[in-house]
């Protein structure tokens, strides 16, 4: 080969191209079956398209056939980590419906059990956090606390996780003698255990790094995106249904929205851990105060919603549920729609994560704390 | 150590360099003292050996295991063949198949079950079904072991066999 060949030959070598990779649906960090098409530049994102369908069960579909009563239990396995929440949303909205008033017992029970359930997923995504990022540490330590909420759940719902304790009118039983006084030693417990989060992961050098400053989202697109929860907040969107519409006995009590402006992974991490004490005191604030009376109002056997069309959110976990009932006074609903808070936070995450690297963006995933089947549903 | 472009040395930056070492292995060990205190603290875990622990074992009173009929000592139940357990269940686990009996006395023909199929596969435990039964007949039971090696076995027949409704139960 000549010289002049040669330079040639290097001449045409290829440029550098833009490559697809998949992340899912079996990857680990997506914590579901989650498929995202990553574009790269060699290490740098370019775009993701979230893929979703691998999980669809047809939720939405299957409330038509349903009587009220029956929907309640479906929410259940649409975000199974704030499925109190869930399941409470369903209720206030049927009894809206029905113009039903609870009574003060039943809205005290439903707020002291949804923010134990909002601690209990906080708990479990702060473990998967820790572990996304490598330290497995965390995810015992989480687990351990989790426990003692879950046995709380166990004992006055009957299950652990799908726990359906809600029903249209109120709750299914009453609490357990057991409840309160489990309750108070778990709040003592774990305003001792708390501040250890703080010290294995808050403070981690290698933590801090890996999350500051990464995925960043401002907080116009956080509105434009409808990112709702504990990472709209941390982007300084003021979001929190349970200030802005209260619901059962949120209006009763004193708590402060946690609102940060970073908008990175860190202030996302810190807005959830800052909730953790939020719902703490939530809890502290009713477990004394639970009025007497009935556990349930009386409903029908049969229950039909008169025609028209209704709405009601709540702040679960990760953000701001919608159920939207649209009854043809019939038995069943003649159409239900969820507005999911893990969908629109995950239309988002092409925004956050673009121009970063893959390894962030398992941050950037864990930080918004992603559950699939609500997504789908 | 950074040295700027006129070639002095930056010792702001070396000062940095090594505050941010410093507090870097500081934060470590921070976090390695919370998991030191447990490796010497061994009474502060919670983990329970199961299955070993499988006798002491016990589960809530309200832990929703299994849909199980009532039976008293006298091999008799209260279930009167309502199906209203059967309309509650939102995914049809419940298949009540009823006959009739006839009173040898007064002659008239009472309703009464003949199997009371239960599927295990199919049950998400919402307890819809033991809300709605009239006569308190059948209650969840606290096992939890359900795993077979064949998916017939989790079709069950609730009542027993020879068992009698309870008299006195409309």
């Amino acid at each position: 080969m000549t010289e002049q060949e040669l330079i040639t030959n290097i001449e045409t070598v290829p440029e550098t191209q833009e490559y697809f990779i998949n992340m899912g649906p079996q990857h680990p960090s997506t914590h579901g079956v989650l498929r995202l098409l990553l574009t790269l530049d060699g290490e740098i994102i370019k775009k993701i398209e979230p893929h979703l369908g691998y999980i669809h069960r047809s939720i939405e579909k299957m409330c038509e056939k349903d009587s009220y009563q029956q929907i309640v239990h479906l929410t259940d396995r649409m975000d199974y980590l704030s499925c109190h929440i869930n399941n409470e949303a369903v209720c206030l909205c049927v009894e809206k419906g029905l113009q039903l008033e609870v009574p003060e017992r039943v809205k005290v029970i439903r707020t002291i059990i949804s923010e134990l359930t909002r601690l209990s997923s906080h708990q479990l995504w702060w473990g998967v956090m820790g572990m996304d990022l490598g330290a497995i540490t965390t995810f015992l330590y989480g687990f351990r606390d989790r426990e003692l909420i879950t046995d709380i759940f166990e004992e006055t719902c009957g299950a652990r996780l799908t726990m359906n304790y809600n029903v249209p009118g109120g709750v299914m039983f009453d609490i357990h003698p057991n409840f309160q006084k489990r309750t108070k030693d778990f709040i003592t417990y774990f305003r001792k255990k708390l501040p250890e989060y703080d010290e294995l992961l808050t403070g981690n050098v290698i933590f801090t790094e890996r999350t500051k400053d990464i995925g960043y989202l401002s907080k116009d697109d956080a509105i434009s995106f409808g990112v709702t929860g504990p990472s709209g907040r941390a982007s300084g969107f003021a979001c929190d249904v349970r200030k802005r519409f209260p619901y059962s006995a949120y209006d009763r009590v004193q708590f402060e929205e946690i609102v940060y402006t970073e908008g990175d992974c860190f202030a996302r991490y810190k807005a959830r851990i800052a909730e953790m004490w939020e719902s703490m005191k939530i809890i502290e604030q009713l477990i004394d105060n639970i009025p007497e009376g009935e556990h349930k109002a009386k409903t029908k056997a049969v229950i039909k919603l008169p025609e028209g069309e209704y709405y009601q959110r709540v702040e679960t976990a990760r953000g701001e549920l919608g159920v939207y009932i649209v009854s043809d006074n019939k038995k069943s609903p003649y159409r239900v729609k969820f507005r999911s808070p893990g969908f629109s936070n995950l239309s988002a995450l092409d925004t956050m994560a673009r121009g970063n690297k893959i390894a962030d963006l398992v941050a950037t995933m864990s930080t918004l704390d992603l559950v699939i089947p609500d997504i789908d549903r | 150590m950074s040295r700027s472009a006129d070639g002095i040395y930056n010792f702001m930056g070396l000062k940095n360099y090594i505050s941010d070492i410093y507090n870097g292995v500081k934060s470590l060990i921070t976090g390695m003292k919370v998991t030191g205190h447990y490796i010497t603290h061994p009474k502060e875990i919670i983990t329970q050996q199961y299955p070993e622990n499988r006798d002491t074992l016990k589960m809530f009173e309200r832990f929703r295991g299994e849909v199980v009929l009532i039976h008293d000592e006298n091999n008799q139940h209260k279930c009167t063949g309502c199906s209203a357990c059967e309309l509650a269940c939102p995914n049809g686990s419940i298949e009540i198949i009823s006959g009739k009996e006839t009173d040898p006395e007064t002659g008239k023909s009472t309703k009464i079950i003949d199997t009371f199929v239960y599927h295990l596969s199919m049950c998400t435990f919402c307890n819809l079904c033991i809300l709605s039964c009239p006569t308190d007949a059948i209650k969840m039971a606290q096992d939890f072991e359900h795993s077979v090696f064949d998916r017939s076995k989790l079709t069950k027949v609730l009542n027993k066999p020879g068992s009698k409704i309870m008299p006195g139960v409309k």
